[in-house]
């Protein structure tokens, strides 16, 4: 029998050497005569060990990592031989980083094949959608809305509301958009998601097209994501041959289709009228609403526009029952998010858990501190436009209230770490200066707030009239939060206000803090 | 990378193969920069007719993303990853360190047009920053000599 060895091809892993080492261990194998069967997985999301090899045994998979090409001979004779190396971390699902997550969305991802429909089968596939198809479409919206799934976008909108309000409104045509356009740093499970197990994201978007009566679909990710882009191209024409996808889904009447669309660079596309225009072709400039996207979406016609990780929820709360999900998280935050560690972080990843671990668990005890050694200054929850926390405030739940009550947001679950090294009123600037760059223009708080409150945070650090510069800038601040069209302008001023109110002692000016 | 030389005959071609799905525009200017390296000024009327669309219009699209280029690129294009999780990891002193190496600053085209060095807002390798592309093939945990192996290599 053949070894079988399980090496992700995640771009992630891939950034550190993963295709290397699938390359040495063909060539090791080959050296020794010996048959292997590699099997490109997507990553477990463990990214300090990647890449993290696999080996199937009769007692499950064993895992091995960081490996490098280098490690390749030595490896695959531990393998043949008693399975002893440096490297081995143990059976894969008995890494205590893994093991206390609650993996719901991710349950799949770097354990299947991800262009595989037979391995997704094989593990639970298409189960939900198999359940949606006997309930019928309002049992399914029903369903839905008693997970209290929210949008894992990051407005945290209840997606059951949204996909009633799209099946209630008549109409000829109807589409499903799926917001993969997953621009903000520090979030990357999109990209996992989509390279690991591609075949739930078009599952998920099956289940909510048979909901409001949508017979196609978009995908739109990012160009920065071209692995993901073709893994998903992949997945969808597997889909196509099996009959999952097409005049008959899952041999139903009904008919859906998806079409993958490649985004250019905007970051303000990831705002979901702004990628509705994309999509229909035009510059990414935001839409006032109302009308809704779920009343006038996608070329006019009604279209549930959902996050990436909401579709990809979609298919374990079908298959295991809305009480199932809802069982997990806290207040009105219910079921798990997949939390992405980043930045300065010694063990940076993809951690799925309910809602409710609190931040200080996240960064110390899950993500055990920073790589580079030194404490913990500030990290940044939700991208580019979510606040900084100091460690006073770790003791904040992962919950959306919790973020909100303490002027934060969770965003898309992503938590940039700084050491003490970090300057925060550089931070700040750069929250400006990053949203005049991406700012569509369309309205003025945005277009030109970012622009001054960059060159005011320069006054200030030059020393010039600094009290009503930084009076300036809070009121500045509120102008965009309250006269911003989108979150893009509305949320700018959370990580600039949050670096004011928590690390003042950052925005004295420069000649002053040389001084001292 | 080597992409083939601009012909109108050639860019109709790209044109009409996708001039019919449903909000074509971006797809075609992506099609035409894949051929070409970058989208010619002539394309930008002939998408224009294609879609019954105003020049204007093609043009508000294509100025609009950073994605598209005006001009070729340089033989090797370098992208460093310069948004917060990169930032937190260093990649700001890495990103300084290329500027200095190459001479020029980020979003520039060396004089030999060897190399391009450009900033990205993240390409979702935030937990092995910082990263960079080259043409096309990702590189984590970035470090001082993993910069210069890259630039060594986009510069022979």
């Amino acid at each position: 029998m053949s070894l079988r060895i399980f090496v992700p091809r995640d771009a992630g892993a891939i950034a550190v050497g993963a295709d290397e080492v699938a390359h040495a261990l063909e060539q090791a194998a080959a050296g020794r005569g010996l048959a292997i069967d590699i099997v490109r997985t997507g990553s477990r999301g463990l990214y300090w060990l990647e890449p993290m090899v696999e080996l199937a045994t009769a007692d499950g998979r064993v895992a091995f990592g960081p490996v490098t090409a280098a490690d390749a001979a030595s490896l695959l004779d531990a393998m043949l031989g008693s399975g002893n190396h440096p490297l081995r971390l143990g059976p894969a699902d008995e890494i205590p980083w893994l093991k206390r997550q609650t993996r719901l969305t991710f349950a799949n991802c770097g354990v299947i094949d991800p262009r595989s429909l037979d391995d997704y089968r094989a593990h639970g596939g298409y189960r939900g959608l198999e359940r949606a198809l006997t309930l019928g479409p309002a049992a399914v919206v029903a369903e839905v809305t008693a997970s209290g799934l929210r949008g894992r976008g990051g407005a945290g909108f209840p997606t059951g509301i949204k996909w009633k309000t799209v099946a209630d409104t008549a109409a000829d045509r109807k589409y499903i958009v799926c917001n993969a356009d997953e621009g903000d740093s520090g979030t990357f499970a999109d990209r996992m998601l989509i390279e690991g197990d591609p075949f739930l994201l078009i599952e998920g978007m099956t289940i909510a097209a048979l909901a409001v009566g949508a017979d196609k679909g978009y995908v739109y990710i990012r160009s920065e994501y071209p692995h993901a882009v073709a893994a998903l191209n992949a997945a969808i024409a597997a889909a196509r041959r099996a009959g999952y996808l097409g005049a008959r889904v899952g041999g139903s009447s009904h008919a859906f289709d998806i079409e993958v669309r490649v985004g250019a660079g905007a970051y303000v596309c990831g705002e979901e009228t702004s990628l509705l225009e994309s999509l229909e072709g035009r510059r990414g400039i935001v839409r006032a609403k109302p009308p809704l996207p779920a009343h006038k979406g996608l070329f006019g016609k009604p279209t549930v526009i959902n996050n990436m990780l909401s579709f990809a929820a979609i298919p374990f709360i079908l298959a295991e029952g809305a009480k199932t999900y809802a069982d997990f998280g806290m207040g009105r935050s219910r079921g798990t998010m997949p939390i992405q560690l980043a930045g300065n972080i010694r063990h940076g990843g993809l951690f799925e858990t309910a809602f409710g671990i609190t931040l200080g668990e996240l960064v110390d005890d899950v993500g055990g501190g920073t790589f580079t050694g030194r404490p913990v200054r500030a990290v940044q929850v939700g991208g580019p436009l979510g606040a900084y926390f100091p460690r006073a405030l770790f003791d904040t739940p992962f919950d959306y209230e919790a973020f909100a009550a303490r002027d934060g947001l969770i965003g898309h679950g992503g938590i940039v770490v700084f050491d003490d090294t970090v300057d925060m009123a550089r931070q700040a600037r750069f929250a400006f200066a990053f949203c005049a760059i991406e700012s569509c223009g369309k309205c003025t708080p945005c277009r030109i707030g970012s622009t001054r409150g960059a060159e005011t945070i320069d006054k200030i650090l030059n020393g010039e009239r600094v009290a009503n510069h930084l009076a300036l800038v809070e009121d500045l601040c509120n102008t965009m939060k309250l006269g911003s069209l989108c979150a893009l302008g509305g949320f700018t001023p959370y990580p600039v206000l949050s670096a004011l109110k928590h690390f003042p002692e950052d925005f004295k000016p420069q000649q002053l803090q040389a001084a001292e | 990378m080597t992409y083939e030389p601009w012909t109108e005959a050639r860019g109709a071609e790209i044109i009409a193969e996708h001039a019919a799905i449903e909000g074509a525009t971006l797809v075609i200017l992506h099609a035409l920069q894949e051929a070409f390296g970058y989208v010619p000024e002539p394309a930008i009327p002939m998408v224009a007719s294609a879609l019954n669309l105003s020049r204007a219009e093609v043009y508000g699209v294509f100025t609009f993303y950073h994605d598209f280029r005006k001009e070729p690129a340089g033989k090797h294009v370098l992208k460093l990853c310069r948004a917060e999780a990169c930032q937190a990891a260093g990649g700001e002193a890495l990103a300084a360190r290329a500027e200095a190496k190459l001479g020029i600053a980020c979003g520039n085209t060396t004089a030999d047009r060897r190399v391009t060095l450009e900033p990205i807002y993240c390409l979702g390798l935030c937990a092995t920053a910082p990263s960079a592309m080259l043409d096309g093939r990702l590189v984590g945990r970035l470090d001082r000599d993993r910069l210069d192996a890259l630039i060594a290599e986009a510069q022979a």
